[in-house]
């Protein structure tokens, strides 16, 4: 029987790049944030293993950690696959259809809000307002921000991320 | 005459056609303020200057800046003990003016922060920025880089004693954190749940030291008054509030959009000019003004001028100055039911009035949209909109700030919510 591994290990570049945060910061916790996000930068997600990890790296409890994870919307503690599309749901994307716009991308991509396309392409989730009301419908995949969409965009855009 | 005499925010972004550069923001007298400030104004000189622009807070809330700025000022002088945070976390539904500022002219913050930390003695200033701004985020980081390197940033700063170290914290998302308090707790890596007050943040914030917390458009204003003084800054106003405000308008006009305009300026010129009115065949019903969590507006008010006072006593709150358009096609009982799920999910969950009953009173909407309301729902949530909306009933404003949209709602747009009870249907589906 193999070992019970109750950590996925840091590597060095996320040590580095969570040890740059802390090291301007009053103490390692006020890095919980920060060190969620490096990870999840070069993970895609947090899994228990790597959320045990940050919290040891950062001389905290896991439990407390979580509780910062699990609070937050951009931080993902269950895998999402290679791309992210999240698409606007709050009242000026709304007032201009985004709920219709909603049901096409979901069609489009054959998967409801909170799945992962089969082939790990895509994880489609409902996002608040991003700040972008003047081009509503918008959507945002990975870093980029798309609006207003038109349907028969959507192919061309998503052919992009494949 | 520059266009900068009369749009201080963003008439060099439109002198230039896009994003400032360090060198196109230097050329329109950038970073003149605070080179001009440190070598010759004391701290108190600029609060005072600021206080008499009479500048107000633009994230909302519309506190007088100075005044804010003066709160911290009694604290201790240790050097390195305060900070200044910029609240950039523009997380209100509608509201997109920051993301614009930050974007396009990311040096004018900067300039900004270096002079407001000055005036309050901060060295360590922090932007909390959405981290869904990746291309404001990267154009700030980049601008900071290149004032560090200007030595615009860090020691001694134009040959004065005064440093500045400005960092970036990019935050996990969630509405709350615009919440100054929550803001604070999440900038130190905490939850971002409210904290209780007293003490306020300029007594104790960030890591239990005095902190100023300003949003970006309030801070972007700062560089003009200290170049062109208080006089200059009172009179672009229209009306007795001060400056110009970047307004916004998104819904169905023919060109949503932003525009830095003389503080006052009718809600009607912006919608029929700026705006260029609304689109074929759609009729203007109602306008939340600054934001989701601000009451309706409706055609008796549209002649209104947009400043904080106007607004507030006509019943609502210029808020963020960016306002939502309801077209008559959009059924307001399902616009509230839209409101309702956003504030109910982005609720903290600390105490219960906003945990339990954002969540219920989005479902009883959902009913009442889906043709399921019962006589008696509309009183239920008039009564809900009372107890859960009362200042003081919850631990923060949030709950507050939901029920807004919704009282009024329920006020101007009541023969929908009936028409919806008694027919078992919504009319704006049939169509």
């Amino acid at each position: 029987m193999s070992a019970v591994e109750l950590i996925s290990p840091l590597t060095d570049e996320e040590r580095n790049e969570i040890e740059a945060e802390v090291a301007h910061l009053p103490d390692r916790e006020s890095a919980a944030i920060d060190a969620l996000m490096i990870v999840q930068k070069h993970r895609g997600w947090i899994s228990d293993e790597s959320l045990r990890a940050i919290a040891k790296f950062l001389d905290m409890s896991p439990a407390t950690l979580d509780g910062i994870a699990t609070f937050y919307n951009l931080i993902h503690r269950q895998p999402v696959g290679r791309n992210v599309v999240m698409v606007c749901d709050s009242v000026s994307c709304y007032v201009m259809g985004a709920d219709s716009f909603a049901v096409k991308v979901q069609d489009h991509l054959g998967i409801k809000f909170g799945e992962t396309t089969p082939d790990d392409c895509f994880t489609l989730l409902p996002i608040v307002c991003l700040g972008a009301c003047d081009r509503a419908p918008t959507m945002l995949i990975n870093e980029d921000l798309f609006g207003p969409v038109k349907e028969d965009e959507l192919t061309e855009i998503f052919s992009r991320y494949s | 005459m520059s266009l900068q005499d009369t749009k201080p925010l963003i008439g060099r972004v439109q002198e230039v056609g896009g994003l400032v550069s360090l060198s196109d923001y230097k050329a329109g007298g950038g970073y003149t303020a605070a080179q001009k400030a440190l070598k010759h104004m004391t701290p108190s000189e600029i609060i005072d200057l600021v206080r008499e622009a009479n500048l107000r807070g633009r994230g909302g809330a519309g506190f007088p800046t100075g005044v804010k700025w003066g709160f911290a000022k009694g604290e201790p002088q240790t050097p390195g003990y305060k900070y200044l945070v910029c609240n950039g976390d523009e997380m209100e539904p509608g509201t997109f003016k920051d993301r614009y500022l930050i974007e396009f002219n990311p040096h004018s913050l900067i300039e900004g922060m270096i002079l407001g930390a000055y005036a309050i003695g901060a060295e360590k200033a922090y932007v909390f920025l959405r981290g869904e701004y990746h291309e404001p985020n990267r154009q700030l980081a980049r601008a900071i880089a290149e004032a560090r390197e200007k030595k615009y940033l860090g020691q001694s700063i134009f040959g004065s004693d005064f440093n500045l170290d400005l960092r970036i914290h990019l935050s996990g998302g969630r509405y709350i954190c615009g919440e100054e308090t929550a803001l604070l707790n999440a900038l130190e890596g905490k939850r971002g749940q409210p904290r209780y007050k007293p003490p306020f943040p300029p007594a104790s914030g960030a890591w239990g030291r005095p902190t100023i917390v300003n949003n970006v458009e309030t801070l972007c204003n700062v560089p003009a008054i200290i170049r062109n003084g208080a006089q200059w800054y009172h009179d672009l106003g229209l009306t007795e509030d001060a400056g110009t405000k970047i307004y916004g308008i998104s819904g169905r006009v023919n060109k949503p959009g932003l525009w830095e305009l003389p503080m006052g300026t009718p809600i009607r010129e912006l919608v029929d000019v700026h705006a260029g009115g609304m689109r074929d065949g759609y009729k203007l019903r109602g306008i939340l003004p600054g934001g989701a969590s601000t009451d309706y507006l409706v055609e008796e008010h549209f002649d209104l001028p947009m400043d904080y006072k106007t607004i507030q006593d006509a019943g609502s709150r210029m808020g963020t100055g960016t306002m939502i358009l309801m077209d008559d096609s959009i059924c307001p009982v399902d616009m509230a039911r839209n409101l309702q799920h956003f504030f109910a999910q982005e609720s903290c969950g600390f105490c219960t009035p906003c945990r339990e009953g954002l969540p219920w009173v989005e479902e009883l909407l959902a009913d009442i949209e889906n043709g399921k309301g019962k006589d008696g729902d509309l009183e239920l949530l008039d009564q809900n909109a009372l107890y859960i909306g009362a200042p003081g009933n919850t631990f923060c404003l949030h709950a507050t700030g939901a029920i807004e949209p919704l009282q009024s709602a329920l006020e101007y747009f009541r023969d929908d919510f009936e028409h919806h009870i008694k027919h078992k249907s919504c009319p704006y589906r049939e169509n």
